[in-house]
C-alpha cells in the first residue's frame, strides 16, 4: 500500500517535469550571457520544449500548460502579455494537427519540422509586436534569432530525448 | 505509459490530447488576444502584474546569473593578461592626457564655484542612487530590456535614470519589491530628449531595436558630424541634463545614428539614480536611500 502511494507520487512528479522543464527554459533564456550581440538574437528555448513535448508527450504538456509558459515568457521578456502565449498555443495546435505525421519520423524530419514551425512562430511574434507597438522590429535581427533557434534545436532536443527516455520512461 | 491511467492527471491534461480540442485552443487564443488588448488599455495593471512575476523569479535569476558573470570575468581576465603590455603603454599615454585634463578641470571647477557664488546660484540636490546587478537580459530581437536585482525596497521608482560609469543605460520601466525592469535606450519604445554637447542642437533619441538608435525631431538645417557627443538635454523633466548618451556614428540621407557609450553585453552593475526631478513619469519613491549598494 505504502509503496503504491509513493509510486503514484513519483509518477505524478515525473509527469509534471515536461511542464517544469519548459518553465525552466523560459527562465534560462533570460540569463545574461555577456556575449557581444547575443542578447538580441538569443534562441527562444521554450519554443523548442513546446515543440518537442507536443510531438512526443502532448499528454504531459497540454495547451493550457503551454499557454501558461507563454505568459511567463511574456512577463519576463517585456513583450506585451499574450504574445508568446498566443504563439506557443499556435505551435501546440500546429504540431498536434500533424501529430500522426511526426510519430516515428527520423530526427532530420523533426528538425525540418521545427525549422518550419519556428519560422511561423518568429513571424507571428514579429507581427504581434508590430500590431501592439505599431512599430517594426528590424527583420534581420528576428531572422538571425530564428536561425540561432533552429541551430540550437538539436542540442536541446538531444537533452530532452535523454530526459524522456530516462525520467519519463515509466510514466 | 502503463501508469498513466492512475496518475489522476487527466483533468489537467485533457485539453489538447487525443486529437485537437478546437474549442480549447480558440478559448486560449481569445484569452491571449484579450490580454494584449488589456495591455494596451491598462498599462499600469499589466506592468504591476509583470513586476510581481519578475519579483517571483528574480531570486532564481539572481543565482543563475552569478556563475555566468564569474565565467565572463575569468575569460576577461585571461584576455586582459594577453594584452597586458600593449594595455600598459596605452594607459601610460592616457594617464598623461588625463592628468592634463585633471588640472584643467580643477581650474574650471574652482572658477565655476566662484562664478556660482557671484550669481547666488541655487545648487541642485545631490542625487540618490542605488546600485544593482543585472540578473536578466531579456526580449531577444523584440524588446531591449534588462532586469536589475533592486526594486521598491531599495527606493527605486518608475522613470528613474539608469546609468553606468560610461553613460546612460535607459530608464526604469517597471518596479517590483526586489527587482526592476529597465528599458534600454535602444528599445523600440525608448524616446530620450537629447542635445549635441558642442552645438546644443536638440533632438530626440529614438530606439529602433538595433544597436544604433537614431535621432528624430531634429531642427531643420541642423548639422550633425560623426563623433559628436550626445548627452541628455533634460527636457521633459524625466532625466537631468548632461548624462552622456553616445556618439554620432553615421549621418546618411538625413538619418543620424548614435552609437551608445554603454554596450548591452557589458552591463553587469548599474546605478539607478533619482535626481529628484518630477518628470513626465512622475512616481516618486516614498523612501530614499542614499548610495545604498546591493
Amino acid at each position: 500500500m505504502k509503496s503504491n502511494f509513493w509510486q503514484r507520487v513519483d509518477g505524478i512528479v515525473r509527469s509534471t517535469t515536461p511542464f517544469f522543464l519548459t518553465l525552466v527554459l523560459v527562465v534560462f533564456g533570460q540569463v545574461p550571457l555577456h556575449i557581444p550581440g547575443f542578447a538580441e538574437v538569443a534562441p527562444i528555448l521554450p519554443l523548442m520544449a513546446v515543440y518537442h513535448w507536443t510531438i512526443y508527450r502532448s499528454d504531459l504538456l497540454p495547451a493550457s500548460a503551454v499557454f501558461f509558459a507563454g505568459l511567463l515568457q511574456d512577463a519576463l521578456s517585456g513583450m506585451p502579455f499574450g504574445v508568446n502565449a498566443a504563439v506557443f498555443v499556435s505551435v501546440h495546435m500546429a504540431v498536434m494537427s500533424q501529430n500522426i505525421f511526426f510519430q516515428g519520423k527520423s530526427f532530420l524530419i523533426i528538425w525540418l519540422g521545427f525549422s518550419m514551425v519556428a519560422f511561423g512562430a518568429v513571424a507571428m511574434i514579429w507581427a504581434l509586436n508590430f500590431i501592439v507597438f505599431a512599430a517594426m522590429t528590424p527583420i534581420q535581427a528576428a531572422m538571425v534569432q530564428y536561425l540561432v533557434t533552429v541551430g540550437v534545436f538539436p542540442v536541446l532536443a538531444w537533452l530532452l530525448v535523454r530526459w524522456q527516455r530516462s525520467v519519463l520512461a515509466q510514466v | 505509459m502503463k501508469n498513466r491511467k492512475h496518475l489522476g492527471l487527466h483533468g489537467l491534461t485533457q485539453l489538447g490530447t487525443g486529437g485537437v480540442n478546437r474549442y480549447g485552443y480558440i478559448g486560449l487564443m481569445l484569452v491571449a488576444f484579450a490580454l494584449m488588448l488589456l495591455g494596451k488599455a491598462d498599462v499600469v495593471v499589466m506592468e504591476r502584474v509583470r513586476a510581481h512575476v519578475i519579483d517571483g523569479v528574480s531570486p532564481i535569476l539572481d543565482v543563475l546569473s552569478r556563475p555566468v558573470a564569474s565565467m565572463d570575468r575569468i575569460v576577461e581576465e585571461i584576455t586582459a593578461l594577453r594584452h597586458l603590455r600593449d594595455e600598459n603603454e596605452k594607459l601610460k599615454i592616457e594617464n598623461q592626457n588625463l592628468l592634463e585634463w585633471q588640472s584643467a578641470a580643477r581650474k574650471l571647477s574652482k572658477q565655476n564655484d566662484q562664478l556660482k557664488s557671484l550669481l547666488n546660484f541655487a545648487p541642485m540636490n545631490d542625487p540618490y542612487f542605488v546600485s544593482g546587478r543585472i540578473i536578466g537580459d531579456t526580449g531577444g530581437a523584440f524588446v531591449h530590456s534588462v532586469l536589475v536585482n533592486a526594486g521598491k525596497r531599495e527606493g527605486i521608482a518608475k522613470g528613474q535614470a539608469v546609468i553606468t560609469g560610461n553613460g546612460l543605460v535607459g530608464r526604469v520601466q517597471g518596479v517590483g519589491v526586489r527587482s526592476s525592469r529597465v528599458l534600454l535606450i535602444s528599445d523600440l519604445n525608448s524616446r530620450i530628449p537629447v542635445v549635441v554637447e558642442a552645438s546644443r542642437t536638440r533632438a530626440v533619441l529614438a530606439g529602433d531595436n538595433t544597436d544604433h538608435p537614431r535621432l528624430i525631431h531634429m531642427p531643420p538645417g541642423a548639422i550633425f558630424v560623426s563623433g559628436d557627443r550626445i548627452v541628455t538635454s533634460g527636457h521633459g523633466g524625466a532625466f537631468p541634463a548632461g548624462i552622456p548618451v553616445g556618439m554620432v556614428s553615421t549621418t546618411k540621407d538625413g538619418n543620424v545614428l548614435v552609437k551608445p557609450y554603454v554596450q548591452r553585453e557589458r552591463l553587469e552593475y548599474v546605478r539607478v539614480v533619482d535626481y529628484g526631478l518630477k518628470g513626465i513619469l512622475e512616481t516618486m519613491p516614498s523612501q530614499k536611500h542614499s548610495g545604498k549598494a546591493k
